[in-house]
């Protein structure tokens, strides 16, 4: 009788245990930094009062506003073409590679490995590596993004594939229905809602992106906010991030609005 | 006639999932598939449309071996035998009607099936199948809507437009409440009937099956124990299928 409370007490003690650990570890590392947390925490309101003085938006920077847009829209334009050209030949690779529709086991693995792949080499080391190739030019951006965009749908379709479409497979296989009839009749139309979800949300990560890889690039809203940071024009950049926050932001709420319908 | 003779598989090395399994089924008739979970049951089920690829013996469909196939003799045999699941294993995203045309694809040409493109007959046919499980008004309506019982009735739809001598029916009521299980075998057993065609159903409820078939076969650790008219069913039989008494499942 007593094995269950004693297991309890002992749960307890393990928790405090990790607790303590992980406390610990934070100590030792800012004692090897030589972090001073004090002044540390005490410097967060005085960098925020900085920031609002120094970046608030002033009327100067408000008739910047066209220029900011016209380079916004050409960002989204960028992170939303990257991707669905992404999400199209990610979708034929994960087909190819995933263990419910691939061609074999080996083919599995090497798809894998190469989504793994571009997916695991930073967007920063991407962009950098292809402007050798292609100069500062939107293509160069619209590649970068492509080819990280690429390495995580292909993951992310192949499970989606096998997770959700393996039962319907079955079923037409058992009719006799060819390879091609049950990939378009059962593994598109059951995975189209997930598939789209998943291109939902790279799209607004890669509009956040598209602005980093912009400031390599020398293109779209990137460069902007490059330009204006580098001619300590704080206002400009203020009022730069603040246009693309809102536009994030409307992003995020009209793709939740499209998944609600089609989920 | 569907005859399985001397059918063998394993998954592992010496550790046979199914040894020397034979049995036959005429048209019209219902054979249920009883045993404990494990015994090989789907394992019987999925060689007879070669889902699962067993190591020896003989599948015959009016004479004609399934295991000795090539790709196109296969997709010609399995048009011939339709599957119901446990799961349903419809496409919850498509309507009632499109699921149930499905059935066709075997027929169809790889482009036409691919974009969906059906006969009229062929469209026509599905409404009265639909009719005949009674969900006639649900034809347009999303699979994702449907209960349980529903969905496993567009499934027993979707096999018979493929025309099929043999039905094979894995777990067909293992995920439906009372009611609806008794509507779908029910069904079964009158669709058998009517078109004269071969159901074979793994079950595990013991009295459907024996209510409902003309025929229970037993499997025990993948070996056949019991081949009998389903009257013939009887408490000690039970007992050695499942190792313990389970009197009240014959009542």
């Amino acid at each position: 009788m007593s094995s269950p409370i004693k297991f309890l007490a002992q749960k307890h003690r393990k928790q405090t245990a990790i607790i303590a650990v992980i406390g610990s570890i934070y100590v030792l590392s800012s004692w090897i930094l030589n972090f001073d947390n004090f002044s540390g925490f005490t410097a967060v309101p005085k960098a925020f009062n900085w920031l609002g003085v120094n970046f608030f938006p002033t009327a100067e920077s408000v008739e910047l506003l066209p220029r900011i847009w016209q380079k916004l829209i050409e960002t989204v334009a960028l992170a939303v073409s990257s991707t669905v050209v992404a999400a199209i030949i990610a979708l034929f690779v994960a087909i190819l590679g995933s263990k419910a529709t691939g061609i074999n086991n080996y083919v599995h693995v090497v798809v894998r490995g190469i989504a793994s792949f571009f997916r695991n080499i930073p967007l920063v080391a991407w962009a950098m590596i292809l402007l050798f190739s292609f100069k500062q030019s939107d293509f160069t951006g619209f590649l970068a993004l492509l080819l990280m965009t690429v390495g995580y749908l292909i993951r992310a379709f192949m499970e989606i594939i096998e997770d959700e479409a393996s039962e319907t497979m079955m079923a037409l296989k058992a009719t006799g229905a060819s390879y091609f009839q049950v990939i378009f009749q059962a593994v598109l139309p059951q995975i189209m809602p997930s598939l789209i979800s998943w291109v939902l949300y790279m799209i607004e990560n890669n509009v956040r992106d598209a602005t980093l890889v912009g400031i390599l690039t020398g293109t779209g809203i990137g460069f902007i906010f490059d330009l204006y940071f580098k001619s300590f024009r704080f206002d400009a950049v203020g009022m730069t991030i603040l246009a693309i926050i809102i536009v994030v932001i409307t992003l995020e709420v009209l793709s939740n609005q499209i998944r609600k319908v089609i989920l | 006639m569907l005859e399985v003779k001397h059918l063998t598989k394993s998954y592992q090395k010496d550790k046979p999932a199914l040894t020397d399994i034979s049995f036959s089924v005429e048209p019209g008739n219902f054979l249920a598939i009883i045993g404990p979970s494990g015994a090989g049951k789907t394992t019987i089920l999925r060689s007879l449309n070669q889902l699962i690829k067993d190591d020896d013996g003989q599948i015959l469909l009016d004479g004609s071996d399934i295991r000795s196939d090539n790709k196109s003799q296969l997709r010609k045999h399995r048009r011939q035998i339709g599957m119901v699941f446990q799961n349903y294993n419809l496409v919850e995203r498509l309507t009632v009607i499109e699921n149930v045309l499905h059935g066709r694809l075997g027929y169809k040409s790889t482009f036409a099936g691919m974009f969906g493109i059906y006969s009229e007959d062929e469209k026509r046919e599905a409404l009265d199948l639909l009719d005949k499980v009674g969900l006639k008004d649900f034809a347009l309506q999303r699979c994702s809507e449907l209960s349980g019982g529903q969905k496993q009735r567009v499934g027993i739809a979707r096999s018979l437009i493929q025309h099929p001598k043999v039905i094979l029916c894995d777990e067909p009521i293992a995920s439906l409440d009372p009611a609806s299980s008794h509507t779908v075998m029910h069904l079964l057993k009158k669709l058998t009937v009517e078109f004269n065609i071969i159901c074979v159903a793994n079950l595990h409820q013991i009295n459907l099956a024996k209510k409902y078939a003309d025929r229970i076969v037993g499997i025990r650790q993948g070996k056949l124990v019991f081949d009998e008219e389903s009257d013939m069913l009887s408490e000690e039989i039970l007992e050695t299928l499942y190792d313990q008494t389970i009197s009240k499942e014959l009542k």
